[in-house]
């Protein structure tokens, strides 16, 4: 058995090496956020064009709109998570992605909140919600309520609850189909993804 | 030992070319559990007796459809007060059993959250709730949270579609757009219904289904 412990740790090593060199340039100027969006926008060459905006907030029609987030080819370590402004367990764990967005701000690392609202509460909620709560990570929203025809395609673990947070960096991916209850919990999913 | 350790390297190799297929694999495993808890499509769906809105008790043996026959089937929809999706769903719930009781299929209710934990579910918040929009199907208490956890319900609305012989035919979303009635495109439970109605298998038999995680202390 111990064998086997310590095959899996090597193989762990060896596998994370590659990434550790991508990952080890990080963009420093915190307050130059929209520099970094910019930055990922022409690396990948292929951050989704949004169907339209609400107040400054993307929002995205359909799946099929918003699915290159999901695909983009860099060095950025995406953490997307799928919430709404009428999910309570949702709620809860804001502050936490948002302390990671906050923490890691220097880093690779970025958040998005993909708010999964009433279509008819874009303007009404999740706008004076966003703004009341400051929130920092990047909101966008995705408008299409077909959940049978996409939801695999984030995840085939997704049950279609939320919260679920998506977090990829490359072809290294983890599903969390459960709410956070602290920073910690988020940080040691991410830590492979971010180690030096 | 040896077959672990040509294991392990094998494991070691796919990690170093890296490049296809999942991590993870602890995710994975929870997710197999997860799936595997529960009553699948095509097993018989577990016992209940609860007790309903009116006080009285009820379980597969006296519950009675539209004309007061015995059912050829049994929608059970896991649901709730306060869920925006549940709520999102109400007219819809009472449209199918407007539709369906009479046809040998009523709906049963049954709501699973715990309202120490969500107090607009509590029993005396359902009665209220019932009232107001007006429920003519069985609206059913989990009390104690044991009945959804053997059907491995997760969310509100969920649905599974019992037949006479109290198998489960169907599971999962009542149809394609959770959160907004004018954006469906198909309806996967009356589709079910047909199915079987046809002596069919319903296609598909299991969808997700959309809505709040079931609260439970």
């Amino acid at each position: 058995m111990k064998m086997l412990k310590f095959w899996i740790v090597l193989s762990g090593i060896i596998y994370f090496f590659p990434s550790d060199q991508v990952l080890s340039s990080g963009i420093k100027d915190k307050a130059n956020t929209e520099k970094f969006y910019e930055y990922n926008a022409t690396k990948s060459g292929i951050w989704p064009e949004p169907t339209s905006y609400a107040g400054h907030i993307p929002v995205y029609e359909k799946f099929s709109d918003i699915e290159p987030m999901f695909h983009l080819d860099n060095d950025t370590t995406y953490i997307i998570n799928f919430w709404a402004t009428w999910c309570k367990p949702c709620l809860e764990e804001l502050p936490y992605l948002e302390e990671i967005n906050e923490k890691y701000s220097d880093e690779k690392i970025k958040v998005i909140l993909c708010s999964l609202d009433f279509p008819k509460q874009i303007e009404s909620k999740l706008l004076p919600f966003v703004e009341k709560k400051k929130l920092n990570s990047m909101v966008v929203v995705l408008l299409d309520g077909n959940f049978n025809d996409w939801i695999d395609k984030v995840s085939s673990e997704w049950s279609g609850a939320i919260p679920v947070t998506y977090i990829y960096n490359g072809n290294k991916k983890h599903f969390v189909d459960a709410p956070f209850h602290n920073t910690q919990e988020l940080e040691e999913i991410i830590k492979p993804f971010t180690k030096q | 030992m040896r077959r672990l350790l040509l294991i392990s390297m094998a494991l070691a190799l796919v990690s170093f070319t890296g490049q296809s297929g999942k991590d993870v694999v602890s995710v994975k495993k929870t997710a197999e559990a997860k799936e595997n808890a529960g009553v699948k499509v095509g097993e018989k769906a577990p016992y209940f007796k609860l007790k309903n809105i009116d006080g009285k008790e009820y379980s597969f043996e006296n519950i009675m459809d539209g004309n007061g026959n015995k059912p050829k089937g049994f929608i059970v929809i896991f649901t709730c007060n306060t869920c925006p999706v549940a709520k999102a769903n109400e007219q819809r719930i009472i449209q199918l059993h407007d539709k369906y009781a009479s046809k040998g299929y009523p709906v049963v209710a049954i709501q699973p959250n715990d309202p120490d934990v969500v107090p607009g579910d509590s029993f005396d918040a359902m009665k209220t709730n019932a009232k107001e929009k007006g429920f003519e199907f069985l609206y059913l208490f989990d009390d104690g949270q044991e009945i959804f956890p053997k059907y491995g319900a997760t969310k509100t609305p969920e649905v599974y579609l019992v037949d006479s012989n109290l198998t489960v035919r169907y599971h999962g979303a009542i149809d394609d757009n959770a959160r907004d009635e004018d954006g469906v495109n198909e309806k996967f439970l009356e589709n079910a219904i047909m199915s079987i109605e046809k002596g069919q298998e319903p296609k598909p038999a299991t969808t997700k289904a959309v809505g709040c995680g079931i609260k439970t202390s």
